[in-house]
């Protein structure tokens, strides 16, 4: 329980950087951009949102940092993110709409990515040396594509060259949204390529990593042993793997970040309506309370998986729960 | 210190080679470029052809002298972040392992903080709020970059550095009265090498991924070329769809190419720290040539010696 206990109190603490990033970056930046935006926004605007803009970072109020510090967490605590300046509605109300795609479309791809790339390499490491070794080279090559060039080519290919996947939003626009077999059925279609996409640029880090451990793992004497028994070639490798994958899920935690940030762009080539094309077309409009609020969610979803992987752990490492008791 | 010993496996030598390319590519490309790559005084949306290569952008521009005059920007940016972000790894990464204690605590929690906040929104939201000088400094770029990549190297320098520290030569070190300061930098720093290089190159190819995303967004200047740029470019003008391959595909595949040359280098290192995993990068010929089975026994780690190029069985960790 000691190792949950202070992977959790480190979210904590991560969790309050961010805020605090959050909070101090637009009063810290050289050349006051919150300022020069509300000086362009001007007569696009009304008096009311200007006011609002000027609350939330702190321009020209009587109060000193740490005033508007403990203000900014209180709102935090009430659940209020501020008002998009581009859409007029509240930021809390324009990401819940978005954060489920978000977390479906990465989460799936995150499981899918670990277990293909888990299984891969668990043989390429049992058969090292063989053939099989032509495949990491292949897979370095994916690892290194930007996963939004990656998305644009699979995109031009297999959507709109060849017509194998739908592509274009996450649903067909022929069907309601709903509990019902048809809006499954079309958002899974949809998705495919998405999470195809994300699999094969994420998929390679798991792969290289277990093959790694795996070759180490071989030369294990309990594996010696286990052939020794004369245990089918099949239960072998398992015990081996079984073994070799705890580092890999030791860095699933570390790793979902990295996941995340590439998938976000995913999601802009394929417009998908989630987390990451929201955050670049607040980008584009430099809607800024909309792109702090979108950094706030992603890094506690974030920070929440994280958790949920370290919790993976703990159940498949008797080690972490004996530790408490010795 | 012995001479450090190269590895020499066929991935290595390719992974060199494509890198050596792209570095010589950084210094030459801008001069070898035919023509200026801003300037729009060509037909748009010519198809390559022996004047235009790789034909002319939407706007009449020379896609060929893009891709030249942009490795420079992407190289620069991805050196800058990569070097400043190992000197900080180095930095937190040696400190913490060598000094323990609260030190220690305090470091790791620094860097563990780093590592669990997602990358890019961190860089998309402190990128946003810079004022647009900031954004076409290659300089500037690169330092908010390595700010959000040091974290992992020096969470493996620290792992690293707590394992050498309580060897023996290091002990002796300490007795003989070497100052902390000095065993750091003379004694374990050396040691480190290996797993130094690996962090680099680990790095640069984070810093070219980063880079390139943040222009791709439309995040840094676009009057600075770089490969994201020009993706950039060809996103907003539909080139995917208009089936313009020759605009978005090369630099696409630059990156791409830059980052397995990297990684390629990076295996090599892997090996040399880890003995066990060179066997599988040896090429059937040399496997053949020194009488190794074509599938290494179980439990018998095959290890090939470079001088004699001899291999022999030898049972590891026994």
């Amino acid at each position: 329980m000691r190792m949950l206990a202070r992977r959790l109190s480190l979210y904590l603490v991560t969790a309050w950087v961010a805020i605090t990033v959050n909070f101090l970056l637009p009063r810290m930046m050289p050349g006051n951009p919150v300022q020069q935006l509300i000086g362009k926004l001007t007569g696009r605007i009304t008096p009311q949102q200007v006011h609002a803009i000027e609350l939330a970072f702190g321009i020209g109020l009587n109060q000193g940092l740490w005033a508007q510090y403990t203000g900014y967490l209180h709102q935090l605590v009430l659940g209020n993110l501020g008002v998009s300046i581009t859409l007029s509605t509240p930021v809390a109300t324009v990401l819940k709409s978005a954060v489920p795609w978000t977390v479906g479309l990465i989460g799936v791809s995150t499981i899918l990515s670990f277990l293909l790339g888990t299984i891969s390499g668990a043989l390429l490491g049992w058969f090292r040396g063989s053939r099989m070794d032509s495949v990491i080279p292949v897979a370095t090559f994916f690892q290194a594509v930007p996963y939004f060039f990656l998305g644009t080519v699979m995109l031009l290919v297999f959507g709109s060259s060849l017509h194998w996947f739908p592509v274009l939003g996450a649903y067909s626009q022929s069907v309601t949204p709903g509990w019902h077999w048809n809006f499954i059925f079309s958002l899974v279609r949809y998705g495919e390529l998405p999470v195809i996409t994300i699999v094969l640029s994420s998929m390679a880090g798991w792969m290289l990593g277990m093959r790694n451990m795996m070759i180490t793992m071989i030369a294990e004497d309990f594996v010696l042993m286990a052939v020794a028994k004369g245990l089918p070639r099949r239960k072998v490798i398992m015990h081996a793997a079984r073994n070799a994958v705890l580092p890999s899920v030791a860095n699933l935690s570390l790793a979902i970040g990295l996941v995340v940030s590439g998938a976000l762009l995913v999601e802009l080539v394929f417009n998908y309506p989630g987390v990451g094309n929201l955050l670049l077309q607040a980008v584009l409009n430099e809607d800024y309370p909309l792109i702090q609020g979108i950094f706030l969610v992603i890094t506690m979803t974030v920070l929440g998986a994280n958790l949920l992987a370290d919790i993976f752990y703990f159940v498949l490492d008797p080690r972490t729960r004996t530790e408490a008791a010795v | 210190m012995s001479a450090i010993r190269i590895p020499r496996s066929p991935k290595v030598l390719i992974g060199a080679g494509i890198v050596a390319f792209f570095a010589v590519l950084t210094i030459i490309g801008p001069y070898l470029a035919p023509y200026n790559p801003s300037a729009t005084n060509f037909n748009a949306n010519l198809t390559p052809s022996s004047t235009h290569w790789l034909g002319t952008t939407a706007l009449g521009q020379d896609i060929f002298s893009q891709l030249l005059v942009g490795a420079r920007a992407t190289m620069i940016v991805a050196i800058v972040a990569g070097v400043v972000a190992t000197i900080l790894s180095i930095t937190v990464g040696v400190a913490a392992g060598y000094l323990g204690g609260k030190t220690d605590e305090g470091l790791s929690l620094l860097s563990n903080v780093f590592l669990a906040i997602p990358g890019l929104p961190l860089l998309i939201v402190i990128d946003s709020y810079l004022p647009t000088a900031g954004r076409s400094n290659s300089f500037v770029i690169g330092l908010v970059i390595s700010l959000t990549g040091w974290a992992w190297g020096a969470r493996v320098l620290r792992a690293q550095t707590m394992s050498l520290r309580n060897r023996d030569f290091v002990e002796a070190a300490r007795i003989i009265g070497e100052s902390r300061f000095r065993v750091m930098v003379f004694e374990i720093a050396p040691n480190l090498l290996p797993v130094l290089a690996s962090s680099l190159l680990f790095t640069i190819l984070y810093s070219i991924g980063a880079y390139v995303t943040l222009a791709y967004v439309g995040l840094t200047s676009t009057a600075v070329w770089n490969w994201g740029t020009m993706l950039y470019w060809a996103q907003a003008n539909n080139a995917p769809l208009a089936n313009q391959w020759y605009w978005f595909v090369p630099p696409g595949v630059c990156i791409a190419l830059i980052g397995t040359g990297l990684a390629l280098m990076n295996f090599g290192i892997d090996e040399f720290i880890n003995p066990r995993l060179r066997a599988g990068g040896l090429s059937a010929k040399v496997r053949r040539a020194s009488g190794l089975p074509r599938r290494p026994r179980l439990g018998f780690t095959p290890v090939a010696r470079p001088r004699e190029m001899s291999a022999v069985g030898t049972k590891v960790g026994a």
